[in-house]
């Protein structure tokens, strides 16, 4: 379990435009990142001295945006082999770094040309090799696939429908319009929703997120160090990362998974909860992987919000708007503002919670969880201010 | 005739006997011989008792659909635009495990959960022959 409550705080952070098309290096785009979120800290490029990352698709090694911004002695950089899963745990791999005198500042960040470059959504390596010798040859190749797979799950057990999945989709894209940073602004409707087309059934194109070329990076230090830099600290309270039984053998292998109703999210819940020392109803708004609308179900139930199925009806009714009673993705999700695999949720929950966040800003708020992860395994944290 | 374009298993040390018994229309899946467990996909230890001792066994190739999904929109497109809308589902098989394959023979929209189904075999190149399945027909 997590046993560093409040001992670390992330005291910057930095992301870059959100776009289709950057038309720069991967590398350029996670050193402007991070040299934003060394601005935003008060810190100098001389001050870092660790990075960790992760990378599934597209990304560069840590040790090369060291070598691009100049930092003169990276005493930990280490690049995980992990997808949406990891955008948490880096930042509490960062806390544990920290702790065990690896370094002293560290710097997470995720960098990709996730529509430009290397299209996570367009498909995957056809070679059929490994685990994949078992799904590719049947046309099963991509993650909307994948994710189809597990949701109809869920309606089998649980008569979740397509108007419940709707409702995230639209209300994330109503918290996007008022985001700068997001690609997709315009307001959507229930019947934009139902109009959208049929890619994978379940899944319409409106169920599916963005594809993003982009960077996202925060700074990690200790919390007696950010109390003395420019910024509001955000300590990291809680976090926990893991899966259960049989997570499989790559990031979309779940042939062995006891049933695709439910995630990794029930299996890190008391850890979590126990990290924290808070329950879900100490949380006050929270940033849930949306890289499918279903993903956010499968959260919800299985970190506690509601019970296992009933989160199809849990997010209808206003619940999960701006101003319910717990907002979720404020500034749009994965499916609206963009797909930085999951670290832009972490960059939304600290604007949030340092009251930064402008036309979107939820009022009186302490605490924001968020997740990270879909399938097998993820990771979690509580944050607060 | 055009060459088939679609991904072929890339078959190792551990899943041969899968495809070489494919070839020869049969269903095949691990029994540990020390705990008598059932796996799919082929591991070299068993994940109940570790150990490496199996056996290969063939599957009755009856099963029910746990789950499954329609592809409407290609990828990649010129790989996959004929053949849209396609079915494919994890099936538990009757003997305890779970299989990912194509339901075939039967219009996608009436593919129902927990429908019966069985396999059957397609070779689609000289060397690879793939396990796909269609309902069960109902009993007179």
């Amino acid at each position: 379990m997590y046993a560093l409550r409040d001992k670390y705080a992330i005291a910057g952070i930095g992301w870059t435009e959100f776009s289709k098309n950057s038309g720069r290096t991967v590398r350029s785009l996670a050193s402007e990142a991070c040299l934003k979120a060394i601005d935003d800290s008060g810190l100098k490029v001389a001050d870092i001295d660790g990075f960790v990352s992760f990378n599934f698709n597209d990304s560069v090694p840590a040790i090369s945006v060291a070598t691009e911004i100049g930092v003169p002695a990276a005493r930990y950089a280490n690049d995980f082999l992990s997808g949406g899963n990891a955008a948490n745990m880096i930042v509490l791999t960062a806390a544990a770094v920290i702790e065990a005198g690896l370094a002293e500042t560290v710097l997470c960040y995720r960098a990709m040309n996730g529509r430009s470059g290397f299209r996570l959504g367009g498909g995957r390596d056809l070679s059929a090799h490994g685990i994949t010798q078992f799904t590719a040859p049947f046309g099963w190749i991509t993650y909307p696939q994948a994710m189809a797979m597990w949701c109809r799950r869920h309606m089998i057990e649980y008569g979740t429908n397509s108007e419940q999945l709707g409702e995230l989709a639209v209300t994330f894209r109503s918290n996007a319009v008022n985001n700068e940073r997001a690609m997709q602004r315009d307001p959507i409707t229930m019947d934009d929703y139902r109009n959208s087309r049929m890619i994978v059934e379940p899944f319409r194109m409106l169920d599916i997120c963005l594809e993003t070329d982009g960077a996202c990076a925060v700074l990690v230090t200790s919390a007696e160090r950010a109390r003395d830099l420019k910024r509001k600290p955000v300590y990291i309270t809680g976090g926990a990362y893991g899966g259960g039984p049989n997570q499989g053998e790559d990031l979309f292998d779940a042939i062995r998974w006891p049933d695709q109703s439910h995630n990794y999210a029930k299996y890190i819940a008391d850890d979590l909860w126990r990290s924290a020392g808070m329950g879900p109803s100490d949380i006050d708004i929270a940033q849930i992987y949306d890289c499918f609308t279903y993903s956010v179900l499968m959260q919800l139930e299985g970190l506690g919000f509601c019970k296992e199925g009933e989160g199809g009806p849990f997010v209808q009714g206003g619940r999960i708007a701006r101003d319910g009673a717990l907002p979720l993705n404020t500034a749009g999700g994965l499916l609206s503002e963009g797909y930085i695999h999951g670290l832009n949720h972490v960059i939304e929950a600290v604007q949030q919670l340092r009251g930064d966040a402008g036309a979107r800003q939820v009022a009186d708020i302490e605490t924001c969880l968020t997740t990270a992860g879909a399938m097998t395994c993820g990771s979690a944290m509580v944050l607060r201010n | 005739m055009t060459p088939y374009n679609k991904p072929l298993p890339a078959e190792n040390v551990e899943t041969k006997p899968f495809w070489d018994a494919c070839r020869q229309g049969k269903l095949s899946m691990q029994r540990c011989k020390q705990c008598g467990h059932h796996r799919f996909p082929p591991t070299f230890y068993c994940p109940k008792c570790n150990s490496p001792e199996h056996e290969w066994i063939d599957s009755k190739g009856l099963g029910s659909v746990f789950s499954w999904i329609v592809v409407r929109h290609p990828v990649p497109r010129d790989v996959y635009a004929a053949d849209v809308p396609y079915v494919v589902a994890l099936i538990a098989l009757d003997e305890g495990v779970r299989i990912p394959s194509n339901i075939v023979g039967v219009e996608p929209e009436k593919v129902t959960a927990g429908m019966r189904v069985r396999v059957i075999f397609r070779q689609v190149t000289p060397e690879i022959t793939l396990p796909l399945f269609e309902p069960v027909p109902e009993q007179q």
